[in-house]
């Protein structure tokens, strides 16, 4: 058998099927070594995949050898690939941290479960970025949604505030869940067919109110999971009190995999031949985009706590991926793809710096930051140039989105939406600027509950940070990788969609 | 050193710095980077180095031509002064802050594409609010974010304009703009102008600079005061060169600062105020456009920077040693600090161009370059301009810190770091303006370095500094402003530099013409105050309600309640469900 062909199955098989083993193993560190391991093996997986789809082309993989449309098609081309390798390799570098990180987090009896959990929800995420299939990526959903339900539970140690949160969260996400499968009935009831190429032939040149509403639900429930303003309001709690690898892990990747069926969705299956897709850009997700990215940022500034601020400030840049997708341009589409991948490099080394001084301070207000680069400073320079990065400044990922950003807001005659994307970003640099002031330039508490000891964090922490805050610079530096693959499957995506090249 | 780029060895400079032990290695160190990089400067010679690639597209990290050499010489020469004088500073913040911020804007400078002035330009921007931030407190803090956003907006309109260039032209070149076939008008180069013009404080853009620069540390004030502008400056000689709006924007800039620094009582604000007035002078250089103008302009930038430096690092040097620098607080410290005051009043001289300092020879090239191409308004302005700077700077700054009533104050001379910096640039700021009695015109050492060659067709040009009309005609601008100075002082009619900042005014309107100074004052602060309070206060008004909303406690960052967050849900399935089918 050739191992090579079948890397799409071995991308869901190897974290599904590790994930049970987890339970038995004995606790301590034996299930985050074993996890760790998996996440690695699956992220290598990606990688080769990716090559594979950049080399060869749009690959289709026939689960169980049952030929689509009546078997289960895996259908990899280059959007998901890079998302792939985006949510694989995010989890390859939270694993590892994890462990430090969560074991003051949550109950030690939790410890296996929580991995268990962890790869649960990867192989979730995964599976919804990996099939061809409508039903299936329901189904995969909710394989990540209901895990990551108790993964925000389990910060109730903490902080019992996580169990309401998980709560919001389970019903908002279970409302989601259902209006995406009311989405998916409406147009299997239209067609006949869940499988997604299938669908889009048998829909073409079909008006009917059946079509139409099955394109609103799937628009809502999708919405919903990925935190469109203002559907956002489960994602700051969720964020907030959620254990920190957790939130480094979901905020860099949950989001990202809803934004990819979202364009998957308009793209693929529905296409331009549809007149209420012009309506959606104009009248839903542009004015949308724009608002959540202005009031989510200003709300993010007043905030006194740190991963609730990050959360804030993931609403806002979700507009931007809205509004780039909008446009409805390659430029666009490319604009918002390239932000997918390059919001979760910085937001997932934010989040990461953030679980550093968790560790140390035990708390995640903005006054365990002061001083912070005399008690902790190689925490501090990741959170500064991730900062940096989240912000824009050139020679980091974040100015290789707002250059795409603002390219194809003028390519596609939206001028304005350049200044909106100038001042918003403005309002960035004050919350970033804000907390960069008191880590760097403030004296550290010399009492009371935020005296930190003058120790950085364990290099099981540091490493995987750093290897994300380098991939803010490289990829920074290096922009040609995901600007050219961004391009090329955006371009596949406004093609199958009938849209001007 | 091969094609390594002098900005990159500053700025590594400052980044590896902090690993060295604090005290003279590390200051020896930073020292030495200036001094390395001029020798590379001087090494690479005229071209381009070190092409790299960036979104496929080639780009020119170091590109060393005429315009670029003086520039990047001067703000060598800035840093090594810079690094003396704050010799005594051990907070590695903003040793680190005034090594990276000068090194990018050198990287500005020597910058042949856009996208690497660009690059160059945000650090710049990011960097330099650490000097305002250092000194530690609230206010410092806030000013440094409203400075912070002033910048980085700079910098997106720099980006956006960009974007556009390139998406018209396709080409990233740093050129004159104006040679494509733009108006200045149009988006693609607007954009750009203003992001230079925001740099370079134009008026109305310039509220900036007095906010922010007077709440910095002792020394951050001067390196601030040094590069941002003057890289603004730079920019615009390459890009817009020629612009004709520039002249009347360069004028005002000159004519308008100086009513705001005769009231000032904060002598570091009013540098500031000259400091616009100074970049004034440039501006119409650039907008001039002939190559005596640039000249000009270039050479003025030069000795600028030398002069203002040296009246900022004297008014510093007063405030390190009596901890305040207000005005109505100081005078007669010329008793204790002797050596302060005589540095002082050199940098007062240049500033006012008398004959054989630094000012003399290039503020005569900018006046010289608008009589010859006939802007007669704004050859008077620039006129004006000059006797006013006499005025605040020349004579306001040493007399009122040094001089005037005795204060009583009796500090130390300032420290030996402070007066070898301020001595050497007291000596470069008379060598460079009377080097040309000794070496004639063609000789001049400032001369050799300016970017367009020097050509002197007659006995009237502008290039002669030392002619008699030129002399005298300078002569009678100052001693008439000295004198005018002189008897408003004498019959009390000067506005007196009282501790409040806002001078009863009223006066001034009871007795109408008594002092056309007094009125001019008086009318444009009272402008100034009602414009401010409009925006202050609708400012604050709406500070106030964007707080009530997005504030922790407001409506936007409130954790709602499931049915409601599910209601949200209804309204929006509604409408997208009402949007598909009736479209």
């Amino acid at each position: 058998m050739n191992l090579i062909a079948q890397l799409p199955a071995l991308a869901i098989i190897t974290p599904l099927i590790c994930a049970p083993i987890t339970i038995v193993l004995p606790r301590g560190r034996a299930p985050w070594v074993w996890a760790t391991i998996v996440s690695w093996l699956t992220f290598a997986v990606c990688i080769l995949l990716l090559r594979e789809v950049a080399a060869g082309g749009e690959i289709s993989y026939h689960l169980g050898d049952w030929p689509p449309p009546l078997g289960i098609e895996y259908r990899i081309d280059l959007a998901n690939a890079l998302v792939l390798v985006l949510v694989s390799g995010i989890a390859a570098v939270v694993f590892p941290a994890a462990y430090r990180s969560v074991k003051p987090e949550i109950d030690p009896r939790q410890s296996t479960f929580f991995y268990c959990a962890m790869l649960i929800c990867l192989t979730g995420l995964i599976g919804v970025t990996i099939t061809g299939d409508a039903f299936n990526i329901f189904v995969f959903l909710e394989i990540s949604s209901l895990s990551t339900y108790a993964l925000v539970a389990m910060g109730a140690r903490r902080d019992r505030r996580a169990l309401t949160a998980a709560f919001n969260y389970l019903v908002m996400g279970t409302i989601g869940a259902t209006f995406f499968v009311i989405g998916i009935g409406l147009l299997y009831q239209a067609t006949g067919t869940l499988n997604l190429a299938d669908m889009k032939q048998l829909l073409a040149g079909q008006t009917s109110r059946v079509v139409d509403a099955g394109f609103a639900f799937i628009v809502v429930g999708i919405g919903l999971k990925l935190a469109i303003f203002p559907l956002h309001l489960w994602l700051p709690n969720a964020y907030t009190y959620a254990p920190t690898a957790v939130s480094a892990f979901i905020a860099a990747t949950a989001t990202k995999v809803a934004v990819y069926v979202l364009i998957r969705f308009l793209f693929t299956v529905f296409g331009f031949d549809f007149s209420f897709m012009g309506a959606a850009f104009t009248w839903v997700f542009l004015p949308l985009g724009i608002v959540g990215m202005f009031i989510a940022s200003l709300v993010a500034v007043f905030q006194d706590d740190v991963k609730r601020m990050l959360a804030y400030s993931s609403v806002a840049q979700i507009g931007y991926m809205l509004l780039g997708l909008s446009f409805a341009t390659v430029e666009g589409l490319a604009a918002a793809l390239v932000h997918v991948f390059n919001h979760a490099l910085m937001k997932g080394a934010l989040f990461m710096a953030v679980a550093c001084v968790v560790l140390r301070a035990g708390s995640h207000s903005i006054q365990a930051f002061a001083g912070l680069s005399q008690r902790m400073p190689i925490t501090t320079w990741a959170f500064v140039l991730s900062g940096l990065s989240l912000i824009g400044v050139p020679l980091t990922v974040g100015f290789i989105s707002k250059w795409y950003l603002l390219e194809a807001a003028f390519a596609a005659g939206h001028g304005y939406a350049s200044f909106l994307i100038v001042a918003s970003s403005l309002i960035a640099v004050v919350y970033v600027g804000r907390v960069a002031e008191l880590m760097l330039l403030r004296p550290p508490a010399q009492e009371g509950p935020y005296v930190l000891p003058k120790r950085d964090a364990p290099l099981s922490m540091l490493i995987p940070m750093w290897v994300l805050v380098a991939a803010n610079i490289y990829f920074g530096i290096r922009a040609d990788f995901t600007g050219d693959i961004a391009r090329r499957a955006a371009e596949a995506l406004m093609l199958a969609a009938g849209g001007a090249p | 050193m091969g094609e390594f780029s002098p900005a990159l060895i500053v700025m590594a400079g400052g980044l590896l710095a902090p690993l060295i032990p604090n005290g003279w290695p590390r200051n020896a160190f930073m020292l030495a980077l200036p001094i390395a990089a001029g020798i590379q400067l001087f090494a690479l010679g005229f071209g381009e180095y070190w092409n790299y690639e960036l979104f496929g597209q080639s780009l020119t990290l170091t590109r060393v031509d005429g315009l670029s050499r003086i520039f990047s010489t001067i703000f060598l020469i800035a840093i090594a002064l810079n690094v003396i004088y704050a010799w005594h500073v051990r907070d590695v913040v903003q040793q680190a802050a005034t090594l990276i911020y000068p090194g990018a804007a050198l990287g500005g400078v020597l910058a042949g594409d856009l996208i690497t002035l660009f690059i160059f330009w945000e650090i710049a921007a990011i960097s330099s609010v650490f000097l305002i931030w250092a000194s530690r407190n609230r206010r410092a803090f806030y000013a440094g974010m409203r400075y912070l956003a002033w910048q980085i907006s700079s910098g997106v309109l720099l980006l956006m304009g960009i974007v556009l260039y390139y998406g018209a032209t396709g080409s990233l070149a740093f050129e004159r703009f104006l040679d494509g076939g733009f108006a200045l008008t149009d988006p693609e180069v607007l954009f750009i102008f203003l992001a230079f013009g925001i740099k370079s404080a134009f008026p109305l853009l310039h509220n900036w600079v007095q906010d922010a620069y007077p709440e910095s540390t002792v020394t951050g004030t001067i390196v601030l005061s040094i590069f941002t502008t003057k890289l603004a400056v730079a920019s615009l000689a390459r890009g817009f060169a020629g612009a004709e709006a520039l002249v009347y924007i360069g004028a005002a800039m000159t004519a308008f600062p100086i009513f705001f620094a005769v009231i000032e009582n904060d002598l570091r604000r009013v540098l500031t105020y000259s400091l616009n007035n100074q970049v004034g002078f440039m501006i119409v250089g650039v907008g001039i456009g002939t190559p005596l103008a640039l000249n000009g302009a270039a050479a003025y930038a030069f000795c600028n920077i030398l002069f203002e430096g040296l009246l900022f690092m004297a008014m510093g040097a007063v405030l390190y040693r009596t901890g305040t620098i207000k005005g109505s607080d100081l005078g007669g410290l010329y008793k204790t600090m002797p050596l302060t005051a005589v540095f002082c009043i050199i940098g007062a001289a240049s500033i006012s161009a008398f004959p054989l300092f630094s000012g003399f020879i290039s503020k005569g090239l900018i006046i010289g370059a608008a009589a010859k191409e006939g802007y007669f308004w704004v050859w008077l302005t620039l006129l004006f301009a000059a006797a006013g700077v006499f005025h605040h700077s020349g004579i306001k700054i040493p007399y009122f810190a040094f001089f005037a009533h005795d204060s009583g104050k009796r500090p130390k001379e300032a420290p030996m770091h402070m007066l070898i910096a301020m001595g050497i640039s007291a000596f470069l700021c008379i060598f460079i303006g009377a080097a040309q009695i000794f070496t004639g015109p063609l000789g001049d050492p400032l001369y050799a370095l300016m970017p367009y060659e020097v050509k002197i067709e007659d006995s009237h040009s502008a290039y002669i500094s030392y002619t008699a009309p030129h002399i005298i005609t300078q002569l009678q601008i100052l001693l008439f402003s000295g004198l005018a100075f002189a008897v408003l002082q004498k019959t009390g009619l000067y506005p007196p530099e009282l501790r409040s900042t806002n001078v009863d005014s009223d006066w001034l309107y009871r007795v109408p013409g008594r002092a056309f100074a007094g009125w001019a004052v008086g009318a444009s602060r009272a402008t100034w105050n009602a414009l401010w309070a409009i925006f202050s206060d609708r400012i604050q008004a709406l500070m106030e309600r964007i707080y009530a909303v997005h504030g922790p406690e407001g409506q936007m960052a409130r954790s709602w309640p499931i049915g409601f967050m599910a209601l949200w849900t209804a309204i929006l399935l509604g409408f997208v469900l009402i949007l598909s089918f009736i479209s």
